[in-house]
Order: structure tokens, then C-alpha cells, then sequence
């Protein structure tokens, strides 16, 4: 891993409308890393990643990406610069079959996953690759949210939530998928509630509240930050 | 001479023919309104105004400057795509985020901008266009003689729309369309430039309904008044099918021309508003349409 | 959000200034036809209450009516009929138009609720239409000829409105009736549970509110008072055509309320006042007019969606803020 970030954001401010939502979010994230936004409902997890892509559009301060500022930027040119978003909504598209979906991103990069790769790393997709993409269940959606993403060379994903709605079995298979992106050295920025899935394969946290960064550390220090924790998700 | 339900047969199946004519332009212009409708949440009003433009680029391009029917096919929806790009890019985009109704008064006011200049231009008659030498002439095809002109308008048509429907259904491209129509931002934060997509895909509903004017012109002549007239048929054959299938918007305008054109032939008064009584029927029996899904 | 709402949450109350220039306007209507053509009056008063009436269903319910050219139209063609076939007198002649005209708002109606926004609009163009066709082939229309003729009649078998002053106060009293209804209509509970609707329609029906029966009593309505327009406009201009219930009528409407300002008392009236004197204006020239209403149609969606009176009322209320 080299020292400098391929995700760099400092002091970003973001506004819905004339609502204030993200106030002055510093985040960085090295190459190869995991890193995991945790926070309660409503904390600004998911509006940071909209924030970064540039779903949402009122920003103020620095994106930058292998540093390539990407504020100016306009939505398809930000996921044509390496980020690759999997919603919490998954959007996996009812009018396609789950090979359309599969196939729709378009390559950002040459270093992209190859067909035989994913298909091994998600066998149920090329069983179910004619089905009507919407009638996968909920975690072969996950899967086909993920795969799609793999396949188009992002060099950094980010994934909010992968695990809500999963039943245990599921998540245990999401969390090996994550593990093995992992070893193939990719960059993931996970959001999540459930900090127990995320300390699997997180090497740092971020701690959000009401759209601020409250607290960053390392991976192995979370069991001593417990109660913390505790206190900021409302667990 | 045998007759059918009292009618003869001859007569019965030439109605049935001017029926599948009607119907190719229901189908082509319901066809390019769902279009447009799926991806841009706009109601087109300029539809019927894009369809009259159409027939008269083929009209202005033979009179003017010798082109005849074969190109015109060709350069008539070009350059009606053309300047429905232009409106696209300038105008339509401008009130995406608002109430669709805009997006319908919008495309009124450019309808009747369009319309207005050229009835002003060249009057309120039609004008007549005669079909190429190769299609002109008739067939006869045993039960009835058939114009090879109208025969060629109900194949073309078909193809038209087949070709859209496969373009939508089975290409790449299609499946771009498909899923903006789903989750516009989604498409474009995986790196598809929607925002020219929206503005092709009106291009290409403008151009589809500037081909079925060329089409038209040497069947219904070539009237500045042509489209609006149409255009509110193709509305109700809309309400009807529901705009939620490209194949639900092709079999309603297929279906209603034909029953259209039966009414002519049984009960001729009631044939100008018999399309919206059938769609006042479905409206009471299934409101999304035949085609389409509860929004 | 829906067409005309964001202007509506602040109607300015009844003060004493709005009363000042509601008394101001009401002493220039009644001098205005010692200064201007009496006709030329009357066709603006008809419009600008034809407007009124599609402005309720736009403004106050949010229902875009693409179809009220048949409310106009038809009630002009039941009146004329009445009036020069049947011998009856003017008002009653108009009333029968009221009538008529919330019958076709019923029917229409009812068809047209089962959709909403965008569907609610061509199902109303397309069912207009279809009265339009309807109305080309009946006999007693006379199609494209209309019903010519039509006589003025007497008031009540009093008053002789072949006198232009005196059918200027009929319409005048005609048109301030109007208004009023619209406005009685606007403030009671009845315009309340329509704004609640209009505000937050799955609110309303948890709350128990039978939605669609408000939404066509608001049509009807609507209809109802467009054809009190149409009905007077018969007697006023002594004809009813099929241009009266032609789909370009139901654009204009639009047009003059768009241009007004959708969702205002007196957007309408504006509206009316100017493109029907702009229409007088064009009608020498060559210049064909449907190309300038279409331009303005154009410019008023893209730039200036509030209306003139919208646009005033926005001044005043930002005047208002800055010096709070």
C-alpha cells in the first residue's frame, strides 16, 4: 500500500436543498484498504458516498481521486474516473435479465474483473443469468450489485450496506466475497450499521453523527472503543 | 359477389385494409410517444406537429429540390431529429425536475408554434404527393384488390416497429434506455451519459414520427393540419394500451385501426369517436390501460 | 410539485387595501363601456371568467383539464339552441348551458379521476375531442356552420339586451357572480379538504377523506362555471361554433391562466384581458396569431411559470421579507 490516498476528502460540505447535511467530512482512504463508515440512521453515511459520487450535487470542499479533483466533475464522468457505487437499494433494473444487468456499467478501466472470475466468485449468477433481474433474491441481488461493479475495472468501490435486509447465511457469503476482493488488493469504502460484519474485513473506521466525523481509528482498536461505540449507534 | 354480415366482401376487406393503415400510424406514433414518455416523463404534444413536419420535408425536398420519396425516407427524419435535438438540449431539459404537465405545455406551445407557421406559410389544403413509380398500381390478391402502396405502408410500418422494439429489447443500447427509464441516476453513477441519452431518444421518437409523415404523404396529402388531428387519436390509443410495454403501445394502435376501420363499415357515424369510447370503456374497466402497470 | 401549488400557500388575506382595490376595479368595470367598445368588454369578461373556472380545477386542485373548450363550447351550443329554437329567455337559456355543461363535468369527470396528472390530461383532451366530432355531425349544431343568429332576447322579459350597456351589466353582474362563487368555494371547508388533497393526497385519504368525490364536486364545479362563460358568450356574441369547443380553445384557456398566473384570484382575468386584446389587436394584420400564442405558451413555461400575477405577488412577498 502506498502512502499516499487514492480517496482524498477534506472539509466536505454538502446541502440538500437548503438543508445542511454533511458538515466539513475529512476521509481518506490508501489503496488496497477497507475502510467502514459507521453510524445510526440517519448519521450521513450513505449522503457522504452521494456526496462523493456526486448524486448529490451542492458540495463544497476537496474530492479528489488518485488526486484528479472530481467536484467539478458531473455524475457519469466521476464513475468514469474508477468509482464504482453499489446503493443501498441495490437497483438491480426489473426490465433487464441478470446478464443485462451484469453487463450494463460500462469498463472505466482495463483492470477489470474477467467473466470467468466473477462467475467464480458468484456461481448463482450464471445459473440465474436469464432469470428477470428482480426476481433474484435478496442476497443474489447483493451478489449482482457487487458483480457488476467488479467487472467494469473500478478502482475503488463503494458499498453501502451490503448486509441490510440478509439473512446470516448470506451474510457470511458477502463477507468471503469482501475477503477475497480484499486479497485481490481491492479499495472498498463500506458503510454499515452492522459493525460486527464490518470488523471482518475493515482495516480503519470512521465514526459518523448528524453529518459530522466524530472519531477515527484503526481496525484492531474497535473491541476497546466498545463503548463508545455503544453510545454513538444507539446500540 | 359474397357478402359478409351483409356487407360485400370487397368492401369489408378494403375497410380492413385502410383500418391496418390507420393503425400502422397509431402504432408508429403511440410507439414514439412511449419512447419518449418512458425515459423523458414527457408527453409529447409536438408528436403530431414532428409527423406533419415530416410529410413536409419529403414534399419541400421533392418540390424544391428534385429528391424524391426514397431519400426522403431518409433526410425527412434526419433533419427533424435534427431540430428536435436542439429542442431538446435548449428547452425540454430545462423543466425536468418539475411537474411533467410542463413538459405537455411545453411541447403544446412548440406544437402550435410549428402548425401556426405553416399554415401561414402554405395554407390550410392539403397538398399532394404521389407515391414513387415502384409502388404505385395495385395487386390483386383474390379477395380483394390491394393499392401496392398501402400494402408497403403496413410492411414498413411493421418493420419500423419491429426495429424499434428490437433495438429497445435486444441491444445494448436498448438496455441503457430500459434501465434510465428505470433509475436515471443509477445509470449515469455507472458511467452512462444520460443526460445525451434523453436528448437521442427524443431525437429518435421526433424521427420515427417524421418518418411515419413521409410515409403518410401520399396516402392522407401533405396538410399543416395533419398532425394535430392525429395526434389526439394517439393519445386516447395511448390511455388505452398504457404506456408501460413498447409492444403494448404497437398491438393497441394495430388493434384500434382495425376496429376503427370496422366501425366505418357497420355503423359509419360512430367511427370518428369510436377510439374513445373503447377508451372510456377501458378507462371504467382498467384504468392502467391494457398494457400497463398501476403507477 | 404539482403545477401552481408553490404560489398558493400565500394568498393574501382580505385587507383593507386589497378592498380599496377591489372597489377601485369595480367603479372602473362599471364606467369602462363609456370608454371601450361594449363588445369587446363582454368577450373579455367571458373569457376571464372561462379562465376563473379552469383556473379552480388547475390552481386550487392541481388538476391540469385539457378538455374545457367542451364545457365552453357545449354550453354555448345547449344555450344558443335554447334561446333561438326554443324561444327561451337569455338567463333562463344560460342556466340550461350551466346546467348542460355540469352534466358533460360529471361524465368527464368521473372518466377522467380513474387517472392522475399527465393521463387525467389526455383523457379530458381526448374526451373533449370526442364531443368536438360529436358535435361536427349532430344536426342541431348546424356543424360547421354553427348556430347563428341567436337572439338576445329580453331579461327576465323585462329588460332589452339588444341594448350593448345593458347586456355589458348582465354580463358584468354575470362575471362578478362568478367570481364570487369561486371564491365562496375557494374558503369554505369544502376549498380546505381540496387543498388538503391538493397538499398531501395519501394524508387525506388516511385521514378517511372519499378523495375522488372531492376531486369531481371540484370538477364539476369547474365545468359548471365554464359553461356559465360559455353560455353568456352565446347571448354576447349571438353564435356558437364549433371553434368554441375546437381543442385550440382548451389551449388558450390554459394560456391566458398560465400567463396570468396559475394558482391566483385574478391571474386569470390578467391573462384573459391581455390575450384577448392581443387577439383584437392581431386580427387586422396577417400575422397568424396561433404562432404568437404557441410563443407565448413557450416563453411562460420555460421562464416565467409564476404569471404575471404570480411574479407580482413573489415581489411583494420578498419587499415584505427584506424589510421584516
Amino acid at each position: 500500500m502506498s502512502d499516499t490516498p487514492l480517496l482524498e476528502i477534506r472539509g466536505l460540505n454538502a446541502w440538500y436543498g437548503e438543508s445542511h447535511v454533511l458538515h466539513g467530512v475529512d476521509l481518506n482512504i490508501r489503496e488496497g484498504e477497507t475502510v467502514t463508515l459507521l453510524g445510526r440512521n440517519g448519521a450521513g453515511k450513505t449522503t457522504t458516498l452521494r456526496a462523493i459520487m456526486g448524486i448529490l450535487r451542492r458540495r463544497e470542499g476537496v474530492i479528489r481521486l488518485r488526486g484528479k479533483d472530481l467536484i467539478g466533475l458531473p455524475l457519469h464522468k466521476v464513475a468514469q474516473a474508477g468509482i464504482g457505487y453499489v446503493p443501498e437499494e441495490r437497483g438491480i433494473f426489473a426490465s433487464l435479465n441478470v446478464a443485462e444487468n451484469l453487463m450494463l456499467p460500462p469498463n472505466v478501466s482495463d483492470g477489470g474483473m474477467s467473466m470467468d472470475d466473477i462467475f467464480t466468485l458468484f456461481p448463482n449468477l450464471h445459473e440465474r443469468r436469464s432469470s428477470q433481474g428482480t426476481k433474484l433474491s435478496g442476497g443474489e441481488q447483493q451478489m449482482l450489485a457487487i458483480a457488476r461493479i467488479l467487472r467494469t475495472g473500478a478502482k475503488i468501490i463503494l458499498l453501502d450496506e451490503p448486509t441490510e435486509g440478509l439473512a446470516p447465511v448470506i451474510i457470511q457469503r458477502i463477507g468471503d466475497v469482501l475477503v477475497a476482493l480484499k486479497k485481490r488488493g481491492m479499495t472498498i469504502l463500506l458503510v454499515e450499521q452492522n459493525f460486527r460484519f464490518a470488523r471482518k474485513v475493515a482495516d480503519r473506521f470512521y465514526l459518523m453523527e448528524d453529518g459530522r466525523m466524530v472519531n477515527s481509528f484503526p481496525g484492531h482498536e474497535l473491541d476497546a472503543r466498545m463503548d463508545e461505540l455503544h453510545e454513538v449507534l444507539g446500540v | 359477389m359474397s357478402t359478409i354480415f351483409g356487407i360485400p366482401a370487397p368492401a369489408l376487406y378494403g375497410q380492413i385494409l385502410i383500418g391496418l393503415i390507420n393503425g400502422s400510424f397509431y402504432a408508429m406514433l403511440s410507439l414514439g410517444l412511449a419512447v419518449i414518455f418512458g425515459l423523458l416523463r414527457v408527453i409529447n404534444f409536438t408528436h403530431g406537429a414532428q409527423y406533419m413536419l415530416g410529410a413536409f420535408a419529403a414534399y419541400l425536398l421533392l418540390t424544391y429540390a428534385g429528391i424524391g420519396y426514397w431519400p426522403a425516407l431518409i433526410l425527412a427524419p434526419l433533419s427533424v431529429g435534427a431540430v428536435a435535438i436542439v429542442i431538446e438540449r435548449f428547452m425540454l431539459r430545462r423543466l425536468y425536475g418539475l411537474d411533467p404537465l410542463y413538459g405537455l405545455l411545453l411541447t403544446f406551445g412548440l406544437a402550435l408554434i410549428l402548425e401556426g407557421a405553416f399554415r401561414y406559410w402554405f395554407g390550410a389544403a392539403g397538398k399532394p404527393y404521389s407515391p414513387p413509380a415502384q409502388l404505385t398500381g395495385a395487386v390483386n390478391l383474390g379477395f380483394m384488390f390491394m393499392p401496392i402502396y398501402r400494402g408497403w405502408v403496413v410492411g414498413a410500418s411493421l418493420f419500423v416497429c419491429l426495429g424499434t422494439w428490437l433495438l429497445i429489447e435486444k441491444t445494448r443500447l436498448g438496455a441503457y434506455l430500459r434501465a434510465a427509464t428505470e433509475n436515471a441516476t443509477l445509470v449515469q453513477a455507472f458511467g452512462v451519459n444520460v443526460p445525451l441519452l434523453l436528448t437521442l431518444t427524443y431525437g429518435l421518437g421526433a424521427a420515427l414520427a417524421a418518418l411515419a409523415g413521409v410515409l403518410a404523404a401520399p396516402i392522407y396529402q401533405v396538410s399543416p393540419l395533419m398532425g394535430s388531428n392525429l395526434i389526439i387519436i394517439v393519445f386516447a390509443v395511448v390511455v388505452v394500451g398504457g404506456m408501460g410495454s413498447i409492444l403494448g403501445a404497437i398491438v393497441t394502435g394495430y388493434v384500434l385501426g382495425v376496429l376503427e376501420g370496422l366501425t366505418k363499415v357497420f355503423y359509419p357515424e360512430a367511427s370518428s369517436i369510436v377510439i374513445f369510447v373503447i377508451m372510456a370503456i377501458v378507462l371504467l374497466v382498467r384504468p392502467a390501460g391494457l398494457f400497463g402497470q398501476e403507477e | 410539485m404539482a403545477v401552481g401549488t408553490q404560489y398558493l400557500a400565500e394568498q393574501p388575506k382580505l385587507r383593507s387595501s386589497s378592498l380599496v382595490l377591489g372597489a377601485v376595479a369595480l367603479a372602473a368595470l362599471l364606467a369602462a363601456p363609456f370608454f371601450f367598445y361594449p363588445v369587446f368588454l363582454m368577450s373579455i369578461l367571458c373569457f376571464a371568467l372561462f379562465a376563473c373556472a379552469f383556473n379552480l380545477l388547475i390552481g386550487y386542485v392541481g388538476l391540469l383539464s385539457f378538455g374545457h373548450a367542451a364545457f365552453f363550447g357545449g354550453a354555448a351550443y345547449f344555450t344558443a339552441h335554447a334561446v333561438k329554437v326554443w324561444g327561451w329567455e337569455p338567463l333562463s337559456g344560460i342556466l340550461l348551458g350551466v346546467a348542460g355543461a355540469a352534466a358533460m363535468g360529471l361524465l368527464i369527470g368521473f372518466l377522467a379521476i380513474r387517472r392522475q396528472g399527465i393521463y387525467f390530461a389526455m383523457i379530458t383532451l381526448a374526451l373533449s375531442q370526442m364531443f368536438a366530432f360529436i358535435c361536427l355531425q349532430a344536426p342541431f349544431t348546424h356543424g360547421e356552420d354553427g348556430i347563428q343568429g341567436v337572439p338576445r332576447g329580453h331579461l327576465l322579459g323585462l329588460i332589452d339586451l339588444n341594448q350593448p350597456n345593458a347586456m355589458y351589466y348582465l354580463t358584468l353582474a354575470i362575471f362578478l357572480f362568478g367570481l364570487f362563487a369561486i371564491w365562496r368555494i375557494v374558503n369554505s371547508p369544502f376549498g380546505n379538504i381540496l387543498k388538503a388533497i391538493r397538499e398531501n393526497e395519501k394524508r387525506a385519504i388516511s385521514l378517511g377523506y372519499r378523495v375522488d368525490r372531492y376531486k369531481l364536486g371540484a370538477f364539476v364545479m369547474s365545468a359548471a362555471l365554464a359553461g356559465l362563460a360559455g353560455g353568456t358568450k352565446a347571448i354576447v356574441f349571438q353564435f356558437a361554433t364549433l371553434t368554441d369547443v375546437q381543442w385550440q380553445m382548451s389551449g388558450e384557456v390554459i394560456l391566458m391562466t398560465l400567463l396570468g398566473g396559475i394558482g391566483t384570484m385574478i391571474g386569470p382575468i390578467v391573462g384573459a384581458g391581455l390575450v384577448i386584446a392581443l387577439q383584437n389587436y392581431l386580427a387586422s394584420s396577417q400575422f397568424p396569431v396561433t404562432v404568437l400564442i404557441g410563443i407565448i405558451f413557450v416563453i411562460c413555461v420555460l421562464l416565467f411559470r409564476r404569471g404575471i400575477v404570480g411574479e407580482i405577488l413573489e415581489l411583494m412577498k420578498r419587499k415584505s421579507k427584506a424589510t421584516a
